[in-house]
This record gives structure tokens, sequence and C-alpha cells, in this order.
């Protein structure tokens, strides 16, 4: 894909406009479906890999107008049943149609708190888009309409017109719930709590609120200002937030459940447990869960090397294992910490990626390479123990797995070496053991994952939990859903 | 629910070894004998240090650090003066040190792991033990909390490479002494730099004499989350800071702890870093 700069995106859009604009709102279907899709303008590739900004700039208001024109206005609403929060997609791309973008970002902020990072990071390919009549009519799922840059763009308007917009909170009901951990279930919880009145305390481990958000998710994907932005609105509407603060360490649950006189808590502790591979080799120096290598470029801004006081370890050939958004994030993070050749090593292909499809054609475009039906068997490193090869084996696809996806098999005797010196591991995270473990009586199955019930509820009264520590590793969408799900389950509770 | 960190009290204890009485109210009052906490000082730039708790004041709401100038941040929080605030301090974290009545315990401190080692030491004389304490430094002045382990200890060791204090000896010098008399030690614990502790452990090992160990390697979060910290324990993989610091030393594979280590010793020789680890 040859990229198209900004100018030449917007130029363009212009001119479709000044012939569209004025009979938008006669379209036929079959004219709609010949409006072309809207790229997303971007940082040209040769640049943004050697910088930590912002990739994608967002749709111009006349994209967003040509994008939203694609869009069918379809009665079953198909797109809707993809969205894990039930957004009314089509009467938020209507008003867009209608130009009215405070309706649009009012319509979309009823059923979900955080489109400024949903419309991001949403995996929209396997949500909304998937479902999309205009993908389905021209038999392919990148032509559907681009919901998720529609929704970044009426979320980016507010925030630039209206400065975020503050929330309604009604009057106060004296009481007080604690909400374990700043990430989106997290921050989802405590919006809703607060605007039904409770007094809401919102604990994070990190010196920073947002969670994954802010120790995961890199800048150049999700700018941090954005993340700051939606805690100010929290700490505006009166939630207070408390840093520093390790539930089950610091304080446990129990006591500060007990001593503290919270009415209910939630908890939203993320899944933060980094998985390794369990192979020979892989506690040499230069191997890195993909948690440690972001977490350091990212929360301690390690990209910064004349500011930062946290290293960065220093890579020519970088192998990333996995492909997920992680597994990408720390390739694309390596290129611009400095690699000269980063390889995401994965065992199946392309198609079973669980990453955003547009986040594997922006790395492609960075340069990183990508190596399909390959896993790592063994590490070696040199007589200082640092990474210097790893042991590779192919694979090929077999029958499907309980995932519906095809199961990787390993091709016998096909062995062979690769020459790094940095192995960063991004296979998953698991939930962190630390609550089940200084909680007595809070039930988990056998993954770690703390068991809930259909409104949230774990097995502690008035204990609610939600996000990764209830999912395994999801998505932002479904830990805010959950989030919101368990507010609405703790008001009901208070009212009672 | 939020503590100011002030610091109450400064003093230096060495050359390059400082202490710091900190508020710190909820982190007290929860602390047992070898937890540590994780030290940031300012909200974007700094790194996170990993230090150990070397004691509470329940009733003033302090807690006490103490710690060697080695690095950026140790020298920056150097330069704080009392009435000065640290930005952030998490904790407590890692698992207690498991404190029971096991008879004669060896309490091994080498240069700064005196300071992690006098909890501990007072834990296990306070559960009944038989307390021997074995300090031991590169020199006399770089002797730490000689007092306050003499204090409780039935007999303290005094060991310096340069014979300066005590005996002209490494600290497993006294401790094969131990190990060969009768009855030997129930429990040694050994903390300070990898190779003493090392070296501790393959002293005791032929003695079967449980060696506890308490390591300081690399951290970001300190929580669980990054596995930075990870050591080879028995093959195992294990995170220093949530399944330790402290380990069986006879099961700890410490040549692949001292490598990495040195993880960042590459740039650290040519950028501004020094080397940041505090043993």
């Amino acid at each position: 894909m040859t990229h198209k700069s900004f100018s030449e995106l917007s130029l363009n859009a212009k001119k479709i406009w000044d012939s569209l604009g004025p009979k938008a709102e006669e379209l036929t279907l079959k004219e709609r479906l010949k409006i072309p899709p809207q790229d997303m303008p971007c940082q040209d590739p040769r640049i943004r890999k050697t910088n930590v900004e912002e990739v994608t700039a967002g749709y111009t208001l006349e994209q967003a107008m040509i994008e939203a024109a694609r869009c069918l206005q379809c009665p079953n609403k198909p797109c809707v049943t993809g969205c894990p929060v039930a957004i009314d997609i089509p009467r938020f791309i209507k008003a867009i149609q209608d130009a009215d973008f405070q309706a649009a970002i009012d319509i979309i902020k009823k059923s979900s708190l955080l489109p400024a990072v949903c419309g991001r990071v949403c995996p929209q390919e396997n949500q909304c888009q998937e479902h999309c009549t205009v993908g389905l009519a021209l038999k392919d799922i990148q032509q559907a309409v681009s919901i998720g840059r529609l929704e970044r763009f009426v979320a980016d308007w507010e925030q630039v017109n209206k400065g975020g917009g503050s929330p309604s909170v009604k009057t106060s009901t004296g009481k007080k719930i604690a909400v374990i951990g700043s990430g989106p279930a997290g921050i989802t919880a405590a919006a809703e709590l607060c605007r039904a009145g409770h007094s809401v305390t919102l604990f994070e481990a990190f010196h920073k609120p947002g969670g994954v958000l802010v120790y995961g998710i890199p800048e150049f994907r999700l700018p941090k200002q954005i993340v700051k932005n939606e805690i100010n609105t929290l700490k505006s509407i009166g939630v207070a937030v408390v840093t520093d603060f390790i539930v089950g360490r610091t304080r446990s649950l129990s006591d500060l459940r007990q001593k503290h006189g919270f009415a209910a808590m939630f908890i939203g502790a993320g899944a933060g447990l980094p998985k390794f591979m369990n192979i020979p080799g892989e506690n040499l120096v230069g191997v890195f869960s993909a948690n440690e290598y972001l977490t350091r470029a990212n929360l301690m801004k390690a990209y910064d090397r004349n500011k930062a006081d946290t290293p960065a370890f220093l890579s020519k050939n970088v192998a990333v294992l996995g492909g997920g958004n992680v597994a990408l994030d720390a390739a694309r993070m390596a290129l611009r910490l400095g690699a000269a050749e980063v390889q995401v090593i994965y065992r199946r292909t392309q198609p079973e990626m669980p990453a955003r499809q547009e986040e594997i054609a922006h790395a492609r475009e960075e340069g990183v390479v990508f190596q399909f039906l390959e896993n790592v068997k063994q590490i070696y490193g040199d007589n200082q123990g640092r990474v210097k090869s790893m042991q590779c084996l192919r694979y090929e696809l077999g029958e499907p797995d309980s995932s519906g996806r095809p199961r990787p098999v390993e091709i016998k005797g096909s062995e062979f070496i690769r020459e790094v010196d940095t192995v960063i591991v991004a296979i998953g995270n698991e939930p962190h053991p630390l609550l089940r473990q200084t909680t007595p009586g809070l039930a988990t199955d056998s993954r770690g994952r703390v068991i809930t019930d259909e409104n949230s509820r774990t097995s502690i009264p008035g204990v609610y939990a939600g996000g990764d520590i209830v999912l395994g590793s999801a998505t932002v969408i479904l830990a805010m859903g959950q989030g919101r799900r368990a507010a609405q389950a703790i008001n009901a509770l208070l009212q009672s | 629910m939020h503590s100011q960190h002030t610091i109450l009290k400064k003093e230096r204890l060495a050359d390059d070894i400082f202490r710091l009485k900190v508020s710190a109210a909820l982190i007290a009052s929860e602390r047992k004998p070898g937890q540590f906490i994780i030290l940031q000082l300012d909200d974007d730039y700094s790194e996170r240090i990993p230090l150990t708790i070397a004691d509470a004041d329940l009733q003033e709401g302090s807690i006490t650090l103490i710690f060697q100038r080695v690095g950026k941040t140790t020298r920056q929080l150097a330069e704080k003066r009392e009435g000065d605030t640290i930005a952030h301090i998490l904790g407590p974290l890692g698992q207690p040190t498991h404190i029971a009545r096991f008879g004669a315990v060896v309490c091994i401190g080498g240069g700064i792991g005196a300071a992690p080692l006098y909890p501990i030491a007072q834990a296990m004389q306070a559960a009944g033990n038989k307390l021997i304490v074995i300090l031991g430094a590169r020199t006399k002045n770089l002797l730490i909390l000689e007092k306050e382990l003499a204090s409780i200890a039935a007999d303290l060791i005094i060991c310096t490479d340069d014979g300066t204090s005590g005996q002209k000896a490494l600290v497993t010098a006294p401790l094969l002494e131990l190990c060969q008399k009768n009855p030997r030690p129930d429990l040694v614990v050994a903390i300070g730099p990898p190779i003493m502790m090392k070296f501790c452990a393959e002293t005791t090992r032929p003695f079967a004499v449980p060696t506890v160990v308490s390591l300081n390697t690399i951290m970001v979060d300190g929580t669980g989350m990054c596995g930075g910290c990870r050591v080879s324990v028995d093959n195992t993989t294990k995170f220093v800071c949530v399944d330790g610091p402290e380990f069986d030393g006879h099961r700890v594979d410490f040549d692949n702890m001292i490598q990495r280590l040195k993880a960042y010793h590459p740039q650290e020789e040519t950028a501004r870093h020094q080397c940041k680890i505090g043993l």
C-alpha cells in the first residue's frame, strides 16, 4: 500500500464532498455503495517509525461526512449486534450525516463512556464492521463503513469544541464505593457510580491512573492525553483517585471494606500477569515480557532516552512472539527504540491473527516483518548470558481447535536458527493472583479469573468484578461494558 | 487515603549510605519483615526503584529506608533534606519473611544488606531464636547498623575485607566455622551482594543448613506485572517481587541472576546512567 499524505486525502475528500454534499440526503442505496471509502490519514511510515506521535490523524470534516454518507441506515441495524455495548450506530452516523456532531457524541455516550479510546483501539472488523451491510455488499470487510473512525471523529470533535463535556451527577447518596483498578473497567464503573450520586474512590497501584491504557497501549496508538482527559473528567465529577495503592498489599480488600466503610466494591484489576513460553533460555538477558517492554517504553517514557531514567534495552534484531495487538505494539515500539530489524513470529497465518487489521497494515508499512507458521523452541545466549539466537520450528495449519481457528501443527524436523539479540514474549496475560491470594472467600476459576454472575457479583456479597480479571485477556470495550454492568448492579443494590 | 511522604529524619550512616525516616502511615501499619517498597521521585521521567523497609514506627506512621548512593535516583534521594517529600512510595510489597522459632539462626548482612537484614534479625530474636549475626563490609566505615544488631544478637561477628574492623575475612569464613560446630545452625539468612549470597549458599550446602537469601533484582512495577525481576529457582521461573524477595539459596541460579542484573550495563556505561543496582 502506498502512503497517501494527509493533504492528498484531505484535498481529495474536499473535491468529493463538493459534488456529493449538496445531494447527500437524496442518495439512493446504490449510489451510497459507490461512495469511495475514506482512508485514515496517517503520518508517513518512514517518519513515524522514528517518533512516538500518534500514527493516525483522524478524519477531516469532509472525510467524516463522506464516510457517514456511505451508511445505508439499515432498519435491522446489524452493526449494533456486533457492538459489545450496543451503541446505536446507525443513529449516531445519521447525526453525522445531519452534521449534528453533538447529537452524534451524545448518542454514543449513552452506551460508551470512552469513545475517544474505543474509536482508536476497538477491533471493529471483528465487531460492528464485521456485520456492516456495506462491507457484505461489496464483499470486503475492509470496505465496511468505518464506524470506529467516525466514533473517534465525533469524540475528538467534542474534545476540541466542548472540552470533552461534563456529565451530570445526581445528588449525593452518602454511600462510599471503592473501585479497584483504573483501567477501562474501573474508569467506566467509577464514572457510572459517581453519576448516580455515590462517593467513589478509585484505587490504582501505579503512580498514574489509566491501567493498560497508559502502561500497555503506546502513545503512537493512543495518546496519553486522551486517557488524562478521561481521568480529569472523573476527578471533575468528584471521583477520588488514589494512586500508589495496591489492594491486597497496602490494604487487604477485606480491611478496606470493613475499616473504611465502603458499601460496595468493584474489582477491575485487569490481567496483569505476563505469560511466558516456558522454553529453555527464557531467562536470558534480552528476553522480555511485552508487559515489561511496553511499560518501560510507555509508562516510564524510556523512548525519551535523554530525559527518562528508566533504560530501554538496546536492540538491533528483535523477535516478537505472538499475534495480538500487544505483539504489534511491542514490535512497533522496538522500531521506534532504534531496532534495525523487527520480526513478529506467529504460529498461524495473518487471517488468524487477533490483532486489528489496521495495526497489521501499519506495522508492515513501518517495516515490521511477519514470520507466519513458525514458533520458537529454544533461545540461546552468549557467554554473558545475552540472547544471540533462537531455534525455531515451522508449522502448518491443521483442523480447527476450540477457538474455531485452525490449529497450528508443528512440522517435525523443521528446526532452524534465527539470529536475534532481543526476544519479546507477547502471548497473553493472566489475572494477577494477588487479590485471589489475599482475599479469603473470593471464588476464582482454574485460570485464576474471578467468578461472577450475570450481574457481575462475585462470591463475596457487595463485591463486584469485571474486565480482564473476569474475562482473562480481552478488549477495552468488553472491559468497559462489564464496568458499566457492574455499576448498574451496584446502583440497584444500593437503592434497594 | 493518600499519604504525603515527607522525610522526617535523615542520617548518613557511612560514606555513601543514608537512612531516611519517611512518613507513610498506611505502609507502616501493614509492613512485615522482609517486605519492600517501590519509590519514584517524580511523575514522569524518574525510575521506580525497590528499597527494603528497614524499620517502621507505628505511632509516628513512618518507615525507615536505608540506601546506598549508587545510581541517579539514589543520588537524588541522598540530596533530599528533612521536610522534603518523595512523590511516590508503593508498598508494602513482596512476601514477608517466614518467622518462627527455628533454634539457632545465623543472620548475615553484607554491606547495605544489613538494612533489609535488621528487621528480620529483630523478628527472629523476638520469636525466641538464638541470634548470631555476621556483618561484613569492604572496610570499617562501610559497616552499618552495628550497634543496632549488637543489641539484639547473642553473638555479633564483624568481617572486613581490609581488616579495619573485626576479622580480616569474608563472611563465609565464620559461617563455615559455625557450620562445622555441633550443633549446626538451624537456619541461615544471608542478605548482601549476589556473589556473597551465592557463596554463603555454597558454604552451607554441604552441611544441609537451610539458607534463605533475599534477592534484589531489576524491577519496574514491583507488583508482578513485568517479570523483569524473574529468577530461576530449581529451574522454575519465579518473580522476585511477588514470589520473593526471599528464596531458598540452595535452589537459586545465581549466575543467571548476576547476568540479568547487568542487562543494562552496556548502555549505562556509555550514558549518564550509572549502575543502579543497589547491592
